[in-house]
């Protein structure tokens, strides 16, 4: 089963839910993929020694000038103008290139060929609870999150039965799509503030245009007012568990402990959360007695 | 020669735009004759290459000469590539910058002016 945890608005508390999530689920052996590669922050809580390493790369072509005529074939297929072929020669930008392929293909002197290009690393390692967290990092003054988080995806893909729990990057664009796809089911972390429930709602039509089902956590509960709560309701979305908005809890997490690490109590929250989770995609199994809480 | 100048209104009397890549339109004069006509800049909403798009774009019309406000480091070389000039301006319409450009009172760009970033930014 894969878990993804998705907000739309950052700075909800998705890597809050999904670290403590395969902390209290530990018994499961889940791995945790932080798939925001622009800021991965999953490490800064379960502080794994990374043990392993690998690099990601995409093809970009090269052009062989001697055999190149210059015809503009590879600039007029280039969606992301990354080759302009001015007088008689052509130029490539190699950070524009999104490594399609399609240039290589459609040249008529098969002037180009592909080479890799490195854009960012992968790291493996166990950390806290002994959970299995793997990260992206892309390069700096890379664009593309998008193959990294594909690479990520299939690292050492560890089959269907077991646990994954994806944290998303925020917002609702390219990589939260990749991030979600192929997911069973996202939990949503939002807030009950007017960008909480803007953002939240944007994320909700993402989840249904994909066809994930999805339910809501409600982070910072107490702060804002009911509007949150009254689209939940309005839109038959599930509140699979609520954090309340406390500075002991903020000073935990500033603190670089996870949620459950310092308050023990909000396990069974977690444990009820992956329950209800369970039941939702597959009702006609019972849900185990105290299925991942800790004793 | 062709001589582009970014612009935001499809007019002779537009005010310059500064940003190369994202410019709405490019008044492409034929200096011999100062017939003009206005051009929609093809690469003005990508979501990011917008500066050699633009540059792809000039080639294409067979212009050997721009002006704009800033050029970004990709546009820089996409133009540099394509053997078209280019020159900075602050301010002023197509119809006076042509003349300013006429009369040899215009500066080239120097490299890495702009600002290089991903995308579209707020206008």
């Amino acid at each position: 089963m894969i878990i993804t945890v998705a907000s739309g608005k950052g700075g909800t508390g998705k890597t809050t839910v999904a670290t403590s999530l395969a902390y209290t689920l530990a018994d499961l052996s889940p791995v945790l993929l932080d798939c925001d590669v622009e800021a991965p922050n999953a490490h800064l809580f379960l502080e794994p020694d990374f043990d392993s390493w690998r690099e990601v790369s995409i093809p970009v072509p090269v052009i062989d000038e001697d055999r190149c005529t210059a015809c503009g074939r590879c600039a007029d297929v280039c969606q992301f103008h990354a080759i302009v072929v001015a007088g008689t020669r052509a130029s490539m930008f190699p950070e524009l290139c999104h490594g399609c392929g399609s240039c290589a293909v459609q040249c008529p002197e098969a002037a180009m060929s592909e080479v890799p290009r490195a854009i960012g690393t992968l790291e493996r390692g166990r950390g806290k609870g002994n959970v299995d967290l793997r990260h992206g990092r892309l390069n700096i003054g890379e664009p593309l999150a998008v193959p990294v988080i594909r690479a990520l995806k299939q690292w050492a893909w560890p089959g269907t039965e077991q646990l994954v729990i994806r944290d998303a990057p925020p917002g609702t664009s390219c990589p939260v799509v990749e991030a979600m796809r192929g997911s069973s089911y996202v939990i949503l972390v939002t807030e009950p503030t007017p960008f909480g429930l803007h953002d939240l709602n944007l994320a909700v039509e993402l989840t249904r245009t994909l066809g994930i089902p999805a339910g809501i956590v409600l982070n910072r509960d107490g702060l804002g007012d009911m509007r949150v709560e009254n689209y939940c309701f309005q839109e038959d979305l599930p509140i699979l568990m609520r954090i309340p908005f406390e500075e002991r809890i903020a000073e935990a997490l500033a603190g670089g402990h996870l949620l459950v690490e310092a308050f023990p109590a909000y396990e069974p929250d977690f444990g009820q959360a992956y329950n209800c989770i369970q039941e939702s995609l597959h009702p006609e199994r019972p849900a185990a007695q105290g299925l991942g809480v800790r004793p | 020669m062709n001589l582009a100048i970014s612009v935001n209104e499809p007019q002779f009397d537009a005010a310059l735009e500064r940003r190369f890549g994202r410019c709405r339109y490019f008044i492409v004069i034929d200096t011999d004759t100062i017939a003009w006509a206005a051009h929609e800049n093809p690469a003005a909403k990508s979501q990011g290459g917008a500066g050699p798009g633009a540059a792809q774009f000039l080639a294409d019309m067979a212009v050997s000469a721009v002006i704009s406000g800033d050029y970004g480091p990709k546009a820089f070389t996409a133009l540099q590539a394509a053997n078209i000039e280019m020159y900075a301006a602050k301010t002023g319409t197509a119809e006076h910058l042509l003349q300013s450009f006429l009369a040899g009172d215009l500066e080239h760009a120097a490299k890495g002016r702009g600002v290089q970033h991903h995308g579209r930014q707020a206008l």
